[in-house]
């Protein structure tokens, strides 16, 4: 759940905020306020907010899972847009990209296989968090 | 240094190979640096969801701000900003979003197993590489 709300929140976020970004008139560094005027825009507001949700997830999936594991499988997200962009906004996606949505897919599929989080042996009066050593189709498919 | 139109009709500047290989190579040191300080902070504060449970939200949001790593890393993050926001000045995005995306995902795979000492086993290392050569071919 977690991840899928990075992979959603984070390209979405993006998109908003360069959408809001491109439509304002354009920004002088002498002008430094008229950048805090650009948060009243809605899409940037809306961009801020998704980033906000993202930024969250993001730690929150780095509080219980491997690096190695979080980014791959957040990679995702570049496949949810290009879908996004071909099914609801209708743009035509190359040979190229359809590619490299598969090959993300395969990706993804390969390390959501594995643990998402590296056991390490308890010293001392330290715990091993073996209950957070999971199998990870719990996390990723939430 | 020379100028010429962009497809989106923005001047944009020639820069040489090694000076394009240099703005990408910034990117790409900052971001994993910002990465793996984020999780190494994240990983030595704890599950969130469990202080969240015991602590509330105030208590976890307390923990994050707490954690001097978890701002050096936000500073790499902040570094890594500005420096994309240099590249774009000076190259395309068509170069600089998918090189840097991809370039990341095997540089942090290569970090998070001599820092974090994560166990990348050779799925991981097959997904980091198929992930990087899938983002770039969607991004390019």
């Amino acid at each position: 759940m977690v991840l899928l709300l990075i992979a959603i929140c984070g390209p979405l976020g993006d998109t908003f905020l360069s959408r809001g970004m491109a439509h304002l008139p354009l920004i002088s560094l002498t002008h430094p306020l008229s950048l805090v005027a650009a948060i009243f825009n809605p899409w940037v507001a809306m961009g801020i907010a998704l980033l906000i949700g993202f930024f969250t997830s993001y730690l929150t999936a780095l509080s219980f899972a491997d690096l190695t594991f979080v980014l791959p499988a957040t990679a995702f997200g570049y496949v949810f847009i290009a879908v996004l962009a071909r099914f609801w906004l209708h743009e035509p996606i190359s040979l190229e990209r359809w590619m490299g949505i598969v090959l993300i897919t395969i990706g993804v599929g390969f390390v959501s296989q594995g643990s998402s989080f590296t056991e390490r042996p308890a010293t001392g009066d330290e715990a091993a968090p073996v209950e957070n050593a999971r199998a990870v189709g719990d996390e990723t498919q939430a | 240094m020379m100028t010429s139109l962009s497809s989106a009709g923005l001047p944009v500047s020639h820069v040489g190979p090694w000076v394009a290989t240099a703005m990408i190579g910034t990117i790409v040191v900052a971001s994993t640096a910002g990465e793996v300080l984020i999780a190494a902070a994240m990983k030595f504060i704890g599950d969130l969801d469990k202080i969240r449970a015991s602590a509330g939200l105030m208590g976890a949001i307390r923990a994050v701000l707490g954690s001097p790593l978890f701002f050096v890393g936000v500073s790499f993050l902040a570094l890594n900003f500005f420096a994309l926001l240099f590249a774009l000045n000076h190259l395309n995005l068509s170069l600089v979003a998918p090189a840097s995306a991809s370039l990341t995902l095997v540089t942090n795979a290569i970090a998070a197993k001599i820092f974090l000492k994560e166990n990348v086993d050779r799925r991981r290392w097959t997904a980091a590489v198929l992930v990087c050569i899938g983002v770039y071919l969607l991004a390019h």
